[in-house]
């Protein structure tokens, strides 16, 4: 891969920058710690590319501009911390039912309610899959290195045109607010996904037909199609419906276009797991303290592994089984009182002991505290 | 009003009936929004026609447009993301009294400060019809509602002075009564280059009326009529012959350059620091 330059960049940039490799042209957004640096950048990039940045009058508002802006022809993305990540919700769920591609960024920070505003967590984790009322499909993302960070806002932008649905970025005030080294790829480096198009650009009128993926071909508007949008129950002409039959193909023909394709969503990686007796799941900047760990126990003659989702949602369910299998122990760290671990019991049932190591002070979690537990 | 007028050039016809209770006004207040489309002459792949949540924000759907049918109250944040981003589209917006100036309020005010060129209607029926009759912000002090069965005690708000206030560059009211006004005002805010707002009355007689003494259609109607001065005409009437009367027509112009052309500045400003 072609190299254009070198930076030494803090996640929030990383972010920023990937979202202009991405070909990113949109940003609403409103202030929040820690996520700020986000929108800061954005408002000096974006210009600069032809792209357009907005400081909304509320978080509500800087979701529902992304949505607007998504439906005419942008890529766009938000980017917001804790509470303003409650506050989007309603709007997130829109996107959901009305099959809009948009990223939101989350940069955690401790809560509940204002929590604390400059220190990490990992607490949204269960809001990011299921914040929104509804059955809702979503993809939820967390990397964990500031060049990941670069990369897979990347991705999360052509994983939400490719399937148009909301993907939400998980960094937290560690991985936002660190400093290191990224390169940054030549532009034509770079696969870029845009949403499928109709067979037609004029006259389309089933906004709402699917394609192989199950992925609909709504055109974008001022394209020459005219068509409706509403987060009402609606078929594939995309006006409301109260036929049974129509709502609950759509409810499912939704969750199906997540589900099918989950092998093109989801991502994970390993380190020292194939021989591991333990086997740590950690992910985020919580998975910088497990390899660290790992590294510090196998100098020791532990045999310990790490297990890293990359992509949280879709789960990487058959992977995790597959890397347990063996496994004497699994230790999970996480930031919070015991989120993921909770989808890691429901995978693994109750044949192996999961140690959970969890810390919501507002400190990282120590590789020391990840190795007193394994 | 033109007498032969094809609303069907203009409707997705296979989606009517529409759901709108008989006698509500929001159907003519929909037409008065056809008829200054089409007196200007717009082509229909370039207007976006967007709403919120509530009886009003059925409008859309019935229309042949690009339409979006969003959240309650946040119709105008949606708008202001589709005229960025394609800032050669008409953008209009349909939205109730609740829905602008309850959930919405904050989106409203901010609207008409960053002045972006979309013009909102506001279908007011001074109540929350879609919901059951409940008061709103513009319901009259002392009305009924199915929650305010002892008379509301708040005060509503002035849509039109609020939008004012809030620098909205072309700022107006009509009346479902009287459409060959409200055809013109319509036209003329789509025509404004900046946040425009139109504040329909419409009449309710199913919620409002039928608790307040209009329980018919012709009820609120000749409410509408008897209640409004024209804005004009007031400017020569002493406080007291104004008192309990609502001015209509034109009530405020202003030039203020619009918000996505300033943007463009923005965009030139961050290039040309980048080609020095």
């Amino acid at each position: 891969m072609k190299i254009k330059e070198v930076r030494f960049v803090s996640g929030n940039e990383a972010c920023a920058l990937g979202a202009i490799a991405a070909g990113c042209n949109f940003f609403g957004g409103y202030p929040i710690s820690p996520s700020s640096e986000i929108a800061e950048f954005l408002s000096e990039l974006l210009p600069r590319h032809n792209g357009r940045f907005i400081q909304m009058e509320d978080e509500i508002a800087a979701m529902g501009s992304i949505i607007g802006a998504a439906l005419a022809g942008a890529k766009a993305l938000t980017a917001t911390s804790g509470p303003g990540f409650s506050l989007k919700q309603e709007n997130l769920g829109f996107a959901c039912m009305a099959e809009v591609p948009c990223v939101i960024v989350n940069v955690m920070r401790g809560g509940p309610s204002t929590g604390a505003p400059t220190s990490p967590a990992q607490a949204d984790i269960l809001q990011s899959r299921w914040g929104t009322h509804g059955d809702h499909p979503i993809i939820v993302i967390a990397p964990t290195t500031i060049q990941e960070i670069f990369y897979e806002v990347i991705r999360a932008v052509n994983l939400s045109e490719r399937f148009r649905n909301p993907v939400i970025y998980l960094l937290d005030e560690i991985n936002g607010h660190m400093r290191e080294k990224i390169e940054i790829p030549e532009p034509g480096e770079i696969e870029l996904w845009h949403r499928p198009k109709p067979p037609q650009d004029k006259g389309w009128d089933k906004p709402y037909e699917r394609n192989e993926e199950g992925v609909p071909l709504t055109p974008d508007y001022g394209c020459g199609s005219r068509f409706h949008v509403t987060g009402l129950d609606h078929g594939v002409t995309g006006f409301p419906s109260g036929s049974a039959e129509v709502r609950q193909a759509l409810h499912h023909a939704l969750m199906a276009k997540i589900e099918n394709n989950k092998d093109k969503i989801i991502k994970y990686d390993t380190f020292e797991a194939d021989d591991a007796e333990t086997l740590i799941i950690a992910f985020g900047s919580t998975a910088r303290s497990a390899r660290r760990a790992v590294e510090l126990l196998r100098k020791d003659g532990k045999k310990v592994g790490l297990f890293r989702p990359i992509t949280l949602y879709p789960m990487a369910e058959e992977a995790i089984l597959k890397a347990a299998e063996g496994k004497k122990k699994i230790v999970v760290p996480e930031m919070n009182l015991g989120q993921y671990v909770l989808e890691i019991r429901r995978v693994l049932g109750r044949d192996i002991p999961i140690a959970q190591v969890n810390r919501t002070d507002g400190e990282p979690i120590t590789p020391d505290q990840i190795m007193a537990a394994v | 009003m033109a007498k032969n007028f094809d609303y069907a050039k203009y409707l997705r016809t296979q989606y009517i009936p529409h759901i709108w209770c008989p006698g509500c006004g929001h159907g003519i207040v929909l037409k008065a929004v056809l008829r200054a489309v089409d007196r200007l002459g717009l082509d229909k792949d370039k207007i976006a026609f967007v709403s919120g949540i509530g009886c009003s924000s059925r409008a859309v759907g019935y229309v042949d447009f690009n339409t979006l049918h969003t959240t309650h109250g946040r119709a105008l944040a949606f708008a202001t993301g589709i005229k960025i981003a394609r800032p050669d589209m008409h953008v209009i917006v349909a939205s109730g009294d609740g829905d602008a100036l309850a959930i919405g309020g904050n989106h409203f005010i901010h609207a008409c400060r960053r002045n972006i060129d979309i013009t909102l209607v506001v279908f007011n029926n001074y109540i929350y019809g879609m919901t059951g009759g409940q008061y709103s912000p513009t319901t009259p002090e002392g009305s009924y509602a199915s929650t305010s069965p002892y008379g509301s005690v708040e005060p509503p708000f002035d849509v039109c002075n609020l939008a004012i206030a809030a620098g909205a560059t072309y700022v107006a009211r009509g009346t479902a009564f009287n459409t060959v006004q409200l055809d013109k005002l319509v036209e003329k805010g789509i025509q404004n280059n900046g946040f425009s707002v139109v504040e329909a009355f419409s009449q309710c007689p199913t919620y409002y009326g039928r608790k307040n003494k209009q329980r018919t259609p012709v009820d609120g109607l000749k409410w509408q009529k008897e209640v409004v001065v024209p804005a004009a005409k007031a400017k020569d009437m002493n406080p007291e012959e104004l008192k309990g009367k609502i001015l209509v027509g034109e009530l405020h112009q202003a030039q203020r350059p619009e918000y996505t052309h300033l943007y463009n500045t923005v965009i030139e400003r961050a290039q040309s620091a980048d080609a020095e």
